[in-house]
């Protein structure tokens, strides 16, 4: 039996009722919000179910929404069924002043190096990560790049003209 | 209608002399059976006639450089047949592309591995001052970290820009004093980059 956006919803509210959340099927790809406490019970689920079978993550990564109070960095996963060819996205909101959330590395081993990436750029911190540390970015760097309150432009050279580089605008 | 081809109907008689190209003597004394100059001025013709440089070439200016090398362009016209791949042998650091901030500690110890004389050009609107990538993850231009001689503009230069830009270090290297290299001033200008 293919695997089909519709099961998935069902087994998932099935086991989690209620917080299972914000499904959307943007470009028909299944995609639902979970409390960020349940991030790994979730995963364990889509992981271990011999229907579901979503063992291998894809991709993962944080967006920064800096005008939604409480709920300012996202954390996404994308995980794949390879028997099936079927992938979906799971998110989990947390606010930025609490950036907590647990990692996935027991669960999948490539989120080990894309959790220090996504903690390079968004500052979330995973905890129980082994070696949560800069992975792209220099060492020096105290500051997390791509969260919206930080220009994106380097702020050492001062011979640049600002009207002329567009420096100095804002996304809002 | 003709045709605006031409053909090369009337080869010239290759002429050895053609391609060789044979540096000026430089001025001096001379008489019968002797021949008289400043040792600096024949240090700096050999060094400027057979400089090794040391490519170290990170993104699309790369590209470029290797069309100089290739036999169109010919950087090798100039002397500067022999690519270095070791920082010791090497007297021009040629530094074309994108220098990362994590790339910056890696280029700065080449540089320091290179012996004096050494010299620096630029490749480069990203090598001069970070280019189109001004962001942080980009050094604003090598001269943050090491002194650089000559600056080639261009996103990417033409591979005439580049020979240009050599042409231009070889006029350094030949007019350059021989204790440039222990004035005060040079010791200066590296002192200011943190480099004994
Ligand atoms: S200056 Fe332009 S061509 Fe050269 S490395 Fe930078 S982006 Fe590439």
């Amino acid at each position: 039996m293919a695997l089909t956006n519709e099961y998935i919803q069902q087994r998932l509210q099935e086991k989690f009722g209620e917080l299972v959340t914000g499904v959307e099927q943007p470009y028909g790809m299944f995609t639902f919000e979970v409390p960020k406490s349940h991030n790994l019970k979730v995963m364990q689920f889509l992981h271990d179910d011999e229907a579901l079978g979503f063992r291998f993550l894809t991709d993962l990564t944080a967006v920064h929404y800096p005008d939604a109070p409480g709920r300012e960095l996202a954390v996404v996963y994308h995980l794949h069924n390879l028997a099936e060819n079927v992938r979906i996205r799971l998110k989990v909101f947390t606010a930025v002043t609490e950036p907590d959330v647990y990692t996935a590395t027991a669960l999948y081993q490539s989120a080990n190096w894309m959790e220090r990436e996504t903690y390079d750029f968004y500052g979330v911190n995973f905890v129980g990560h082994p070696n949560l540390k800069r992975i792209l970015n220099v060492d020096e760097m105290d500051y997390f790049p791509m969260r919206k309150e930080f220009p994106l432009e380097d702020q050492t050279r001062i011979d640049k003209d600002d009207d002329m580089f567009g420096r100095g605008g804002h996304i809002n | 209608m003709p045709r605006p081809v031409r053909f090369n109907i009337h080869p010239k008689q290759a002429d050895i002399h053609d391609n060789i190209a044979i540096a000026d003597m430089p001025a001096g004394l001379q008489g019968e059976g002797y021949f008289a100059t400043s040792l600096e001025k024949v240090v700096g013709l050999a060094r400027k006639n057979s400089i090794w440089p040391l490519p170290f070439a990170t993104s699309c200016c790369g590209i470029e450089f290797m069309a100089t090398m290739g036999s169109h362009y010919d950087l090798a016209r100039f002397g500067s047949e022999r690519m270095g791949f070791t920082p010791r042998q090497c007297d021009l650091l040629m530094v074309m592309g994108t220098i990362a901030k994590k790339m910056a500690p890696v280029l700065r110890q080449v540089y320091l591995q290179m012996a004096e004389p050494r010299w620096v050009l630029a490749v480069g609107a990203c090598a001069s001052s970070g280019g189109i990538f001004d962001t942080y993850s980009v050094l604003q231009g090598i001269d943050q970290i090491i002194p650089v001689d000559v600056y080639v503009p261009g996103c990417p230069p033409r591979p005439e820009a580049i020979l240009d830009g050599v042409i231009k270090i070889q006029e350094l290297v030949h007019n350059e004093s021989l204790r440039r290299r222990n004035s005060e001033h040079y010791k200066n200008l590296l002192g200011t980059y943190g480099i004994q």
